[in-house]
């Protein structure tokens, strides 16, 4: 499908200060989209803006997604037809068990969508089969969600939830900050594992190492809450070499 | 983007009370108001021998004297106690056999409320005494644990079958005089439950009692009597819902229990009873003691509750750790929204040597409710290498909501260790954003971080009352995060 998500014109203020300022992005079913930039350039009110998250003022233009215009669903309708966001800072919920929390996150999804629950031994053989391309151990599916969690481990946890959940678009916000270098390639490789014809993904990097083992079709670089420079892979390995001054000057 | 947004809005997720309806059943009353020839009419529609007449008599007199408790955080207009009946049963004059015999209307309502008095609760393994207003009405399964020599039964019938029993253990646990409210139930109390298991035995069931007021303005006045005999073990379940009305119902109950060398009790609670509308008005007075004496060495008591219903609840069941080796614990999630007030907690009183007891109260607010913890643990100077651990925990979901944990620790045993520990939280709008964006809407993901949030309490819980004070929980919450 063509636009897929389809950004238009779009400028987002948060306590009357302009953060993405007419932002225009297409992604179509099957891309993979890298957005990168420095540090405060609005990457992560993007993210927040795509899930529906509350706080920000849509000061102009459109989002729409699959064909309907994604601002009128909230943040469950939003997640239910598919859009996934990998947090940067996943949070910690007491007493709710990774497993369980994945559990009613997936019935919740096929609810919406017409689906009977899984059944509770298929259901296990699916997570457990994610778990271990992920090196996440059956002890680790049992602890409570993400507390005490180190920040590579949240961020292992967040990609067996994106494995799980089979989204149609993912938005990876910094997935590979906190991440050692084994943690890294493992969890980079899952992601990877899950891109084919039927679903998008936008990556949010500030690096271009992540890209490295989840090549992306389409670049931009994404400085002052615009895109300034769309192109091909090759403009990630020129951001890794010279870094985003060129840009700043433009 | 929230000018796009269809937003829901807090109407959209309010149900009426859920088991807000009424039976219309013929109820004998007592002429309205208290003295003492309504506390005599009592006794004489029970049959009651005279010792137990004067009893109550005696607990009436005392009553007279004594004053209402101000002492706790709860505010309510003053109670007119002879503005209210003090008897209500449904009319009956012939004593029931089987269940073909009870009014078919008051089937109805318990099959509305889903207590299903048949067979199946016997497969389930949960023998129901059903309490309707005051009296009993139906007794499942008491032949299949009298083969094990337990005794089941209504209160009212426990004083006429086995009076010794009643007049060895009665208000030994509460005195007659205890307290203001106590009082008052010892002078009227209607009916309620009985338990005695014999040495050695372990009850092969859960027993469980549903309460329900049901005739207009008619204060419930229960009594429960628990013993358990040397070396026997028992778990009790007590879940309750009441039915819609506007004024206020006072409930006044009294339970004791009493275990012997080696026993050990398990008493649980679900408690729904009408909690008012969100406006504040209407909702039962839930002013309750409840103690429980581990009298033998070696013996345990457990309390576990789950109270989200009442427009105030004023109770702290307590543990009287007597024997040596004795331990008491108390588990208790309370939940109050709109304007209910909570004042609840525990007390552990460590006389016998190397007792120990251990709390956990999950204390959930919301709406404009105030909830507070109020516990005392307090250990003797004899009582030895005696332990205590208390964990408190408050979970905020609104801005106009209180919730307060207030201690009281007494220890006057060098060889002796207190804990207490105490948090308070609100859940976070990144929280729930996250559960959100895993699709779950605003009430399923209230509903999970509270249930985490409670989760060390309800795994206390026996499994079918666990589920049940899950969906309690949710129901409770609804439309409660603004």
């Amino acid at each position: 499908m063509k636009n897929f998500l389809k950004i238009k014109n779009l400028s987002i203020s948060v306590d009357d200060k302009c953060i993405i300022k007419d932002l225009n992005l297409n992604i179509n079913k099957g891309e993979v989209h890298a957005l990168m930039g420095p540090n405060g350039c609005g990457k992560s009110t993007l993210s927040n803006v795509l899930a529906g998250k509350e706080g920000y003022d849509i000061t102009n233009g459109k989002i729409s997604f699959s064909g309907e215009n994604l601002l009128k669903f909230s943040p469950n309708e939003r997640a239910n037809k598919g859009i996934f966001l990998a947090f940067q800072y996943p949070v910690e919920i007491p007493g709710v068990t990774n497993i369980n929390f994945i559990k009613t996150a997936l019935e919740s999804n096929r609810q919406y969508n017409g689906l009977d629950p899984l059944k509770p031994g298929d259901f296990l053989k699916l997570i457990k089969e994610k778990a271990e391309l992920l090196g996440i151990s059956d002890e680790y599916l049992k602890r409570q969600l993400n507390v005490g969690f180190s920040g590579g481990e949240k961020k292992r946890n967040e990609a067996l939830q994106l494995m799980m959940l089979e989204p149609s678009l993912a938005i990876l916000d910094e997935t590979d900050s906190g991440l050692d270098v084994d943690a890294f390639k493992i969890v980079a490789d899952a992601v990877n594992s899950t891109r084919g014809k039927k679903n998008s993904m936008l990556i949010i990097t500030h690096y271009q190492r992540l890209l490295e083992r989840i090549q992306p079709d389409i670049v931009h670089v994404f400085i002052n809450g615009s895109i300034i420079e769309s192109g091909g892979p090759e403009l990630a390995e020129e951001i890794d070499k010279n870094g985003y001054e060129r840009f700043n000057n433009a | 983007m929230s000018d796009n947004q269809e937003k829901l809005t807090e109407n959209d997720f309010k149900d009426p009370y859920e088991y807000g309806f009424e039976t219309e059943i013929d109820s004998d009353f007592a002429p309205k108001g208290l003295n003492e020839e309504i506390v005599k009419f009592i006794s004489n529609k029970k049959n009651e021998p005279k010792w137990l007449l004067d009893w109550r008599l005696a607990a009436y007199k005392k009553w007279l004297t004594m004053k209402e408790p101000n002492w706790s955080s709860v505010r309510y207009p003053a109670i007119d106690y002879q503005d209210s009946y003090y008897y209500a049963a449904p009319k009956k004059t012939e004593k029931i056999e089987s269940l073909d015999d009870v009014d078919p209307k008051l089937l109805e309502t318990y099959n509305k409320l889903g207590i299903p008095l048949k067979e199946q609760e016997w497969l389930a393994g949960v023998a129901v005494d059903a309490v309707f207003d005051s009296v009993s009405v139906g007794t499942t399964f008491k032949e299949k644990l009298k083969e094990d020599g337990i005794i089941f039964c209504s209160f009212s019938e426990a004083v006429i079958e086995y009076p010794d029993l009643i007049r060895k253990y009665l208000g030994t646990v509460i005195p007659r005089t205890d307290n203001y409210f106590a009082a008052l139930n010892s002078a009227v109390f209607s009916d309620g439950s009985f338990v005695y298991i014999p040495p050695g035995v372990k009850c092969p069931m859960e027993l469980s009692t549903y309460f329900r007021i049901n005739a207009a303005g008619t204060g419930q006045f229960e009594r429960t009597l628990v013993i358990a005999d040397k070396d026997s073990y028992v778990s009790y379940l007590e879940g309750c819902t009441a039915p819609m009305r506007d004024e206020h119902q006072l409930h006044a109950a009294v339970v004791e229990l009493v275990a012997l060398e080696g026993a050990e009790i398990k008493y649980s609670t679900v408690q729904n009873w009408y909690p008012g509308d969100e406006n504040g008005k209407g909702g039962v007075y839930n002013f309750v003691t409840k103690r429980g004496d581990c009298r033998g060495n070696n013996s345990k008591i457990s309390w576990t509750q789950v109270e989200t219903g009442s427009a105030i609840t004023w109770k702290y069941p307590s543990c009287v750790l007597k024997g040596d080796n004795s331990s008491g614990e108390f588990y208790s999630i309370a939940v109050s929204n709109n304007f209910q007030q909570v004042d609840s907690g525990t007390k552990m009183i460590h006389l016998g040597k190397n007792t120990s007891s251990r709390i956990i109260s999950k204390g959930i607010s919301t709406g404009n409710s105030s909830n507070t913890y109020r516990g005392l643990v307090s250990i003797h100077p004899k009582s030895n290498n005696s332990r205590n651990f208390t964990q408190c925990d408050s979970l905020l979901l609104t801005d106009n909501c209180s919730a307060n944990t207030i201690p009281y620790i007494q220890s006057k045993n060098i060889n002796s260790i207190v804990e207490h520990e105490a948090t308070s939280s609100k859940i976070s709008d990144d929280q729930l954003f996250y559960c959100r964006q895993r699709g779950l809407d605003e009430e399923e993901a209230v509903s999970l971080i509270v249930n985490g949030f409670c989760k060390d309490v309800l795994q206390k819980l026996p499994m079918e009352f666990a589920v049940e004070a899950q969906r309690l929980l949710s129901v409770s919450l609804e439309g409660s995060v603004g």
